[in-house]
């Protein structure tokens, strides 16, 4: 019958199964600084149960990390908030929630004048730090961008995001 | 041999004798010990289900009320041990229904349970008491909907960390309304939302309840409302632990806690807000455990509660802590006894907190009575684990995690050899040690010359040959578990050791150089071990005998060794060397 001697497996080596280097190459442990001039590393391949953590851990871990809360501050407000977003489907809900917990009214979206007829405008600070109006972008998108939020006097809103 | 003393009085005698250790010594003192004993043991603990057959169990001991049984190798956690490979409870349930009907205890490690053995125990045992399902999977919700409704007299449920399949949370509502004598619950490791009305009204009728541990679907906001019907709890674990900040969920919350003067252990803690925290601070000194290892907060926040537990005695915490709040824990509880640090991120390439050797050194030289550690870190030195192992002789469960297999010392780039070395000769009561980093052979001499006491080590992607495991077989004298992966071991060292397998409860093999030719011998020269090569790759007679197994399982049995549930990528060599397929 054949057999596949498959003496790769079988063969005595330090280094770890499915690489072919023969030692592994000294670990640099010191952070990489952001203007090293190494390149980065390649993406590992992942070994089966390796770091020992037990899958009941891991799935926990996985949804605390992908945490969504963010801060909210609001203009003339003495300490900031913070809401989940993962808890609303969709802009309404967000301004709902927001129009709540800070008592105040938000208006209505419109692509053309931003927020129109309230005092409040909701700004948001997206992952490039930019300060961009609530609404413009598919809800999905504003969420995974959305790293604070900022409830701003629609006077000093006027002019920001609106399509020109 | 005449003995003076009745049965009776030898009885009363042997009823002071708890371990099953000191039991099972007692029974071979002779005929007549042996006898007396069995009758009288009420308690047994079975490590490896495999290692006995409920028929064996249930003629020698007549009177069992409580049970404790562990099924598959602990590498099942890592998922090393594929799918369906065994460790059904049905067949010890089912076979324990008719004979003990008065059984009340049952306690279930790494099994598989169904919801018909669920329904069996809840119909089967009038005066059923205790259900422990620790690490187990294969039911769901409506199993524990049937214990629920028939077990009159149930005091303890708890599934600490069980696969459960939720079908819903109205499993609970199941616990008829004169049922009051719930002393322990543990519903924290299922997903879906129980009937919050029916949790408390189930707590408010509980009067002996002292553990109570959530799940995350249990809001904050109710929290208080619980804990107040319940101020007696000795250990609480909290649901999700996060909602709006408002001071009147605060007042509230803090309220309830500042009732509770018994508390003494905390858990939970999912999705903390940090703002909450300080709720529990009344319950702080009162507290020795506390489980944050589910809790994403920053090091800042985990010191200042962590600093109002002067009594702690154990703490599992994640990396967020860092070096620096390990080194304030160190400054503020002398008592610590147990510390388990785990990975917020394991996968990731880069240390995404600053978390290094230099936090356990620190728990190490700060606190006296520090016996169990167990460390996820991404470097090491020699010479902190030198400096460990002076400051700390008297560990008797040392396990660290390099996350990068094969590390070197990361000062010296040499390997950690004389670390674990000075580990294993300074720590002379030792007893469960797991190794990672860059290790020859050397640190399995220094392991096998030392570590007397040493009864579990674990072991991956080290070694260089044989010699390390032959050092460790022939010098371990108190081994008993004994777990490799990835490791350039085979056949020569086991072999050479055959004897010494039938000391110990089992040896687990992965991805080392065993091959199939050398598992056949072993199964002929030693009867009565259980030679099991997993093998995913199909027959191992297909192949040539030296090629290495996937993976190899050895246990000592005193029943057939041909197990009825044995899978199709499990072969069981028998004395004959033939091999029998499912």
């Amino acid at each position: 019958m054949d057999c596949d001697l498959n003496l790769k497996a079988t063969e005595l080596r330090l280094g770890l199964p499915g690489t072919t280097d023969a030692i592994s190459p000294p670990k640099n442990n010191k952070r990489s600084s952001p203007d090293s001039d190494s390149a980065p590393p390649p993406p590992k391949a992942q070994i089966v149960g390796w770091p020992p953590v037990r899958s009941y851990r891991k799935n926990n871990l996985a949804e605390a990390e992908s945490g969504s809360f963010v801060k909210v501050s609001m203009d003339g407000a003495p300490y900031l908030r913070k809401i989940d977003l993962k808890v609303y489907n969709c802009y309404l809900e967000l301004l709902e929630g927001l129009e709540k917990m800070f008592k105040l009214t938000i208006g209505e979206y419109s692509e053309r004048e931003g927020y129109k007829g309230s005092e409040y405008a909701p700004a948001y600070e997206d992952k490039d730090g930019d300060l961009m109006l609530v609404g413009d972008v598919p809800w999905e998108m504003f969420k995974s961008s959305c790293k604070r939020l900022r409830i701003m006097k629609a006077s000093d809103a006027r002019g920001l995001g609106c399509a020109v | 041999m005449a003995y003076s003393f009745p049965e009776e009085v030898l009885e009363h005698v042997f009823s002071f004798l708890s371990s099953p250790r000191d039991r099972n010594a007692v029974s071979l003192v002779c005929k007549s010990w042996y006898e007396i004993e069995r009758w009288c043991r009420h308690r047994i603990f079975v490590g490896n289900c495999y290692a006995v057959s409920p028929e064996i169990v249930i003629r020698r001991f007549p009177e069992l009320r409580a049970v404790e049984m562990k099924g598959k190798p602990h590498f099942a956690d890592f998922n090393l041990v594929p799918e369906g490979w065994g460790a059904y409870a049905y067949p010890w349930i089912a076979a324990m229904a008719e004979a003990y009907p008065f059984l009340e205890e049952i306690k279930l490690k790494r099994m598989v349970v169904t919801d018909e053995s669920l329904e069996l125990i809840s119909k089967s045992y009038k005066n059923f008491k205790s259900l422990v399902l620790t690490s187990c999977e294969g039911f769901t919700t409506d199993g524990l909907a049937s214990i629920a409704a028939n077990c009159r007299h149930l005091k303890e449920l708890d599934l600490r960390e069980s696969e459960v399949e939720d079908l819903s949370g109205h499993w609970l509502s199941h616990f008829p309304d004169s049922c009051t004598s719930l002393v322990s619950l543990n519903m924290s490791c299922l997903g879906s939302e129980v009937s919050f009305s029916a949790l408390e009204r189930l707590v408010a009728r509980s009067p002996n309840l002292r553990t109570l541990r959530l799940n995350r679907a249990v809001p904050l906001e109710k929290l208080a409302n619980l804990v107040r019907h319940a101020p007696q709890l000795v250990e609480l674990g909290t649901g999700a632990y996060s909602a709006e900040i408002r001071s009147d969920t605060f007042s509230s919350l803090a309220d309830a806690f500042s009732a509770c003067k018994q508390l003494k252990a905390l858990s939970g803690f999912w999705d903390v807000v940090p703002s909450y925290l300080p709720a529990v601070y009344s319950a702080c000194s009162g507290i020795t455990s506390l489980n944050l290892s589910y809790a994403a907060i920053p090091s800042s926040d985990l010191v200042k509660l962590i600093s109002q537990c002067q009594n702690l005695q154990r703490l599992w915490v994640l990396d967020y802590i860092e070096d620096s709040g390990l080194e304030a824990l160190a400054a503020s509880c002398k008592d610590l006894q147990e510390l388990r640090v785990f990975p917020s991120d394991p996968f990731g390439a880069e240390p995404n907190v600053s978390l290094t050797e230099q936090g356990l050194v620190s728990v190490s030289e700060g606190c006296p009575k520090l016996e169990s550690v167990l460390y996820f870190c991404r470097q090491m030195s020699n010479a902190a684990l030198i400096a460990i192992a002076r400051s700390r002789p008297n560990f008797i469960r040392f396990r660290l995690c390099i996350i990068e297999p094969q590390a070197a010392d990361y000062l010296t780039l040499e390997p950690l050899d004389a670390g674990f070395g000075a580990i294993v000769e300074n720590c002379k009561e030792l007893r469960r040690l797991s190794m990672s980093g860059l290790l020859t052979d050397r640190v399995f001499k220094y392991i096998g010359t030392h570590a007397k006491k040493l009864e579990m080590l674990s072991i991956a992607f080290a070694g260089d040959s044989d010699l390390g495991l032959h050092h460790v077989l022939s010098g371990c004298d108190s081994l008993r578990k004994l777990e490799i992966r990835d490791c350039p071991f085979g056949d020569k060292a086991l072999l050479a050791n055959a004897a010494k397998l039938e000391t110990m409860r089992s040896l687990w093999m992965s991805s080392c150089s065993v091959s199939f030719g050398a598992c056949k011998l072993l199964a002929q020269k030693m009867p009565r071990l259980n030679v099991e090569v997993i093998d995913e790759r199909g027959p191992p007679d297909s192949r040539l005998e030296s090629c290495s197994v996937e993976r190899v399982y050895v246990y000592r049995t005193v029943a057939s060794r041909q197990r009825l549930d044995i899978p199709d990528f499990v072969w069981t060599l028998d004395e004959d060397s033939s091999m029998r397929y499912s």
